[in-house]
């Protein structure tokens, strides 16, 4: 096989228009509504013009999929809070979260301007590399993302760390997410297109329980526009024939019980607890924590520092909450482009690039109107 | 946030291995995927492997499609 097979025949512009020419005239009677819940996905959905191609009565909204977007400013004022009170503390992110604010708009790159040491990192092989080369400085990594992610911090943290590295958890999982979205009843969609990157984790199974209580049909999708579509059409014929499972369009790489070896990794070193999700509120055991046996690498126990409680997590005016759970468009909101752009981010849906709103900024507005 | 990129595994170093994304090289860890070999393709997020790709699955799905189109 050769690398293009990977890709380039999932972007084959006559494949995608044929399935949707299909789709068109199977299922043109009804109106669809659609919840993804993966950044990548709305990156796929709006970088592709999916939604121009796709008919009106078809309808594909975007849920909370960014973990940048989701994590509770609680969070990022801790990391701050020990930039501040703390020496000699070098606080190493990925650049996604660089630029989300806390509150009074403070972030990452706020305090790296004020002299903070702040470093941007690509993985977290990256900080444990700062932490060896500064033996003589405490390295703090933001452990930040879901399933996808977690593993890799769990890795790192059974491969022998140094001594002077420590994380700060704000580790969040999905399946408990789409259960609190889907028993608030606030949600109204005929179907959960699954995020592929997560699955390949946790695998199709992870996912039963929600199947078994809320009876919503659910498709695990890849990331090229083929994918996105094929996965349509799979939930399309769920809801007409009436059937309510999980399928797997993304077979090529996620399996029934996932990555076996990441989730273990996983198990050994997290465990569950509620957290709070930006714009959301508290979601019961939603998020990963350290285990006692690994306190020594738990910066807030580490270097006691107390986790502050923020209760505005969303500035006046932002409509990142309701964005986050496909209740608005980007545009519906009146700072979008206005005052709020990538450029100066209010809210933090347009802070990371798998954010919502940057994504609409980015390749124009998500042209899908009702009507 | 959770992008993952597809490459092929060029080299396998114990937990460490060299990933080609077209061309381009980088230094992967391997420590979340069972027995990877040379000549793997691979999903990489942030730095490590998350999970193989299929390839008679990828190559599977487009043909079925392809053949479906063929036949309208």
């Amino acid at each position: 096989m050769s690398f293009g097979t990977l890709t380039k025949d999932y972007r084959d512009k006559k494949l995608i228009l044929n399935l949707v020419k299909v789709i068109k005239e199977e299922f043109s009677n009804d109106s669809y509504k659609f919840m993804h819940v993966c950044g990548t996905h709305e990156d796929t959905v709006t970088k592709h013009g999916l939604r121009n191609v796709l008919p009106k009565n078809i309808e594909v909204v975007a849920g909370p999929g960014c973990p940048v977007c989701v994590t509770h400013p609680e969070k990022i004022e801790l990391a701050l809070r020990l930039l501040e009170e703390k020496e000699n503390v070098i606080l190493t992110t990925f650049g996604d979260m660089y630029r989300v604010p806390s509150r009074y708009r403070r972030s990452f790159s706020h305090a790296k301007a004020q002299g903070f040491n702040v470093k941007i990192v690509y993985s977290i092989s990256d900080a444990i590399k700062i932490a060896k080369e500064n033996n003589d400085k405490e390295v703090v990594h933001f452990a930040v993302g879901f399933e996808t992610t977690a593993p890799s911090t769990a890795s790192t943290l059974l491969q022998n760390p140094p001594e002077n590295f420590s994380i700060i958890s704000a580790h969040l999982t999905v399946p408990p997410v789409l259960d609190y979205l889907l028993a608030s009843g606030e949600i109204a969609v005929q179907g959960l297109i699954l995020p592929g990157h997560v699955s390949t984790i946790i695998g199709s199974r992870a996912y039963e329980f929600l199947a078994d209580k809320y009876k919503v049909p659910q498709v695990i999708a890849g990331f090229e526009p083929l994918d996105v579509i094929i996965a349509l059409k799979m939930l399309l014929e769920q809801v007409k024939k009436g059937e309510r499972k999980i399928e797997n369009e993304y077979e090529r790489v996620v399996k029934p019980y996932g990555n076996l070896r990441a989730k273990k990794l996983m198990n050994k070193v997290f465990k569950q607890e509620d957290a709070k999700w930006r714009g959301l509120g508290k979601v019961p055991n939603s998020g990963l924590d350290l285990k006692p046996e690994f306190e020594k690498f738990n910066a807030i126990i580490k270097f006691d520092i107390n986790l502050p409680e923020i209760t505005k997590d969303i500035e006046d005016g932002c409509r990142c909450s309701e964005v986050i759970k496909g209740l608005a468009k980007p545009e519906e909101c009146q700072l979008f482009r206005s005052v709020c752009t990538p450029y100066d981010p209010r809210g933090p849906c347009m802070v990371s690039i798998e954010g919502t709103c940057a994504i609409a900024y980015k390749y124009g507005s998500l042209s899908l109107k009702s009507n | 946030m959770c992008l993952g990129v597809p490459g092929r595994l060029v080299k396998v170093t114990g937990t460490k291995g060299i990933v080609s994304f077209g061309g381009a090289k980088r230094e992967v860890d391997l420590s979340l995927i069972e027995k990877p070999i040379v000549g793997d393709y691979v999903i990489v997020h942030a730095g490590f492997a998350i999970g193989k790709i299929d390839k008679n699955e990828a190559k599977k799905t487009i043909k079925i499609l392809k053949e479906t189109f063929t036949s309208l």
